[in-house]
């Protein structure tokens, strides 16, 4: 079934086409990779699908239904949660914290149930500290629930980003880079931490410059140059195109 | 960890020490009156009035990190509010519980109006424009006496009812349990109640849902967006609540002082409730209120520096009113040195000026 359709989405910015026509679709519960050199489009993409821009020409459909353009509040809202490639957590705020906030979307609470406290609003407040909780566990990092999430370590500091996107409950995770900085340890790790998610019902959309990585991880793989999909299809298939070995793999 | 955390963790000592502040406020009046003289007990009323003014902008600058150079304005339109309809202009008198939540909702709808326009905006941007939008009420304020008199521009509203529930005015003199309760007496319960519902309210919001989505804007806008976050609602909200609290003091302000004009809403009293909320620790609520009762009482206590620089020197050789605010000046500059983080930071100032204190620390030896 697909889940996630690009339909011929461009974007410009000035001069630069950043993307052109680019169309692709996302099977539920594969990992889709997404690779390709420096400034193809890869983030952009993301931006688009996130709805933090909108694209000049084509939509995105989700579950078959066009999201709506330039409401990033409502993309997460329809099931798809990020993370950035230059880490964005709430640095001031504790790791625990930061997941909660990730359960805003999923949560009811208004300034009336704010103050008066009720029982409702006690017991959704407890729900999102022990999901929050449960999620900081999932991703391995539950000890650090009280550390600010600047002072973590990198590798943790991925983790918490993951975490927090997986507490708006999303059937599609976008993960923007999550291996960059990493060591080969770490790396392995959250290979394992990715398929877990895969395995639990998540669908992993997955930008990422480790090669070995995407090739090992991913179920389809597509290929961006200059703004435009050069490939697409299963890793093996996609490391011997020749147009990827030209712009991307390089020769052996 | 702190005393203060380990007083919560406490339930006996908490009560003890809640029931001994409890007793401390009701009888502060009266200390002040007979150790300092009645004009510290109306000192004590500004004291309060200004702490719902500052804990409103607390919402706005400190949890949702918003500059507002112009929150002023919201005190404007609450006193107006209540001065139009509670005084001999329009002869009209509402009665005040009434007027109590309409000066709420009118600020919180000019909140919501002048936030509206600002949201794109950050940091310096917003501090320009919401300047600009606390002068343009000012203005109007002062010019609305032509051609059809709404405000009676420069020279004010004269004459405005004082509180009064049914008739129980507050502006007489009650005499209970032997005692005479003057009226800044009066108010000073009257606003001692309102300043602990709104010290509730503000403590509440900050630990909910929606506080930590303020401060997840605060914090990084872009990633709050990510993660669900209606990012322009949840500051329309901000500036709405901040607004409704600035529209409660300012009707409050009306009916205590009886008078009011244009002038009293000048850009430099936003400033100085702005810096009652940075001085006494942005986002923390304990700080917000030390910030207060240091920039109401230091500019009162510095008055008695006249008659002391003459006990002193025996002549004046400076004048003692340009002596008060250079002295109030260095104090303020004093402090931003000593506590850049306010008086009683909040937790996350706290950790943002250690972390930079950090960096400095790492990256000032050199390689």
């Amino acid at each position: 079934m697909t889940l996630l359709e690009a339909r011929g989405v461009s974007k410009h910015f000035g001069g630069l086409l950043a993307l052109d026509e680019v169309t692709l679709s996302v099977q539920s519960g594969e990992i889709y990779g997404l690779i390709g050199p420096n400034g193809a489009g890869k983030t952009t993409l993301f931006n688009l699908l996130t709805g933090l821009y909108s694209p000049d020409i084509g939509a995105f459909f989700f579950n078959g239904e066009k999201l709506i353009e330039s409401k990033p509040h409502l993309v997460a809202e329809r099931g798809i949660a990020r993370t950035f490639q230059n880490i964005r957590l709430f640095g001031n705020m504790s790791a625990l914290e930061n997941v909660m906030v990730g359960r805003h979307v999923r949560t009811h609470a208004g300034v009336l149930g704010a103050v008066l406290r009720d029982p409702r609003t006690r017991a959704e407040e407890a729900s999102v500290r022990s999901r929050a909780l449960e999620l900081l566990q999932y991703v391995g990092i539950s000890e650090q629930a009280d550390d600010l999430a600047s002072h973590l370590s990198y590798g943790d500091q991925r983790r918490l980003e993951i975490s927090r996107a997986l507490a708006t409950e999303p059937k599609l995770l976008a993960l923007d880079e999550p291996a960059a900085g990493m060591n080969a340890t770490e790396t392995a790790e959250l290979k394992d931490l990715l398929e877990t998610i895969r395995d639990d019902g998540v669908t992993i959309l997955l930008i990422e410059h480790d090669v070995k990585l995407v090739m090992d991880l991913c179920d389809r793989v597509a290929v961006l140059d200059y703004g435009k999909k050069i490939a697409e299809g299963a890793p093996q298939q996609v490391q011997h195109d020749p147009a990827v070995i030209e712009a991307y793999l390089g020769g052996v | 960890m702190s005393r203060w955390e380990k007083l919560k963790r406490n339930p006996r000592t908490a009560w003890v020490t809640s029931i001994l502040l409890a007793v401390l406020l009701a009888v502060l009046p009266f200390l002040a009156d007979s150790f300092l003289g009645r004009s510290w007990v109306r000192i004590l009323d500004f004291v309060l009035l200004y702490i719902m003014l500052a804990l409103g902008l607390n919402i706005v600058v400190g949890f949702a990190g918003l500059l507002d150079l112009g929150y002023v304005a919201f005190f404007a339109v609450g006193a107006y509010l209540y001065a139009l309809l509670a005084s001999p202009h329009f002869g009209i008198h509402l009665p005040f519980w009434v007027l109590l939540p309409l000066g709420a909702g009118v600020s919180c709808i000019f909140g919501v109006l002048i936030g509206a326009p600002t949201l794109r905006l950050r940091g310096d941007y917003l501090a320009i424009v919401t300047l600009g939008f606390g002068e343009i009420i000012r203005i109007f304020l002062n010019n609305l006496d032509a051609p059809v008199n709404i405000t009676n521009g420069p020279q004010g509203v004269n004459n405005i009812y004082p509180v009064s529930f049914g008739r129980f005015s507050l502006y007489q003199t009650h005499q209970l349990f032997g005692t005479n309760f003057s009226s800044v007496y009066n108010y000073y319960y009257l606003f001692l109640a309102l300043t602990v519902l709104v010290i509730f309210i503000c403590m509440r919001l900050q630990d909910s849902r929606i506080g930590r989505a303020w401060a997840a804007v605060r914090e990084d806008e872009m990633a709050a967006k990510a993660m669900g976050i209606n990012t322009r609602n949840i500051k329309l909200l901000a500036f709405a609540m901040g607004a409704s609290f600035g529209g409660v003091s300012g009707g409050l302000f009306s009916a205590f002082q009886g008078f009011i004009s244009p002038e009293s809403f000048t850009l430099i009293e936003s400033v100085m409730i702005l810096c009652m909320v940075v001085l006494g620790g942005m986002g923390n609520i304990a700080g917000v209120v030390l910030g207060v009762v240091l920039l109401v009482v230091l500019p009162e206590a510095l008055r008695y520096i006249g008659p002391a620089e003459q006990a002193l020197l025996g002549r004046i050789v400076v004048d003692p009113a340009d002596l008060r605010m250079l002295i109030f000046g260095l104090a303020l500059i004093s402090i931003m040195l000593f506590r850049p983080a306010g008086l009683l930071p909040s937790k996350i100032r706290k950790r943002e000026f250690e972390a930079e204190d950090e960096v400095k620390a790492q990256g000032g030896a050199p390689a």
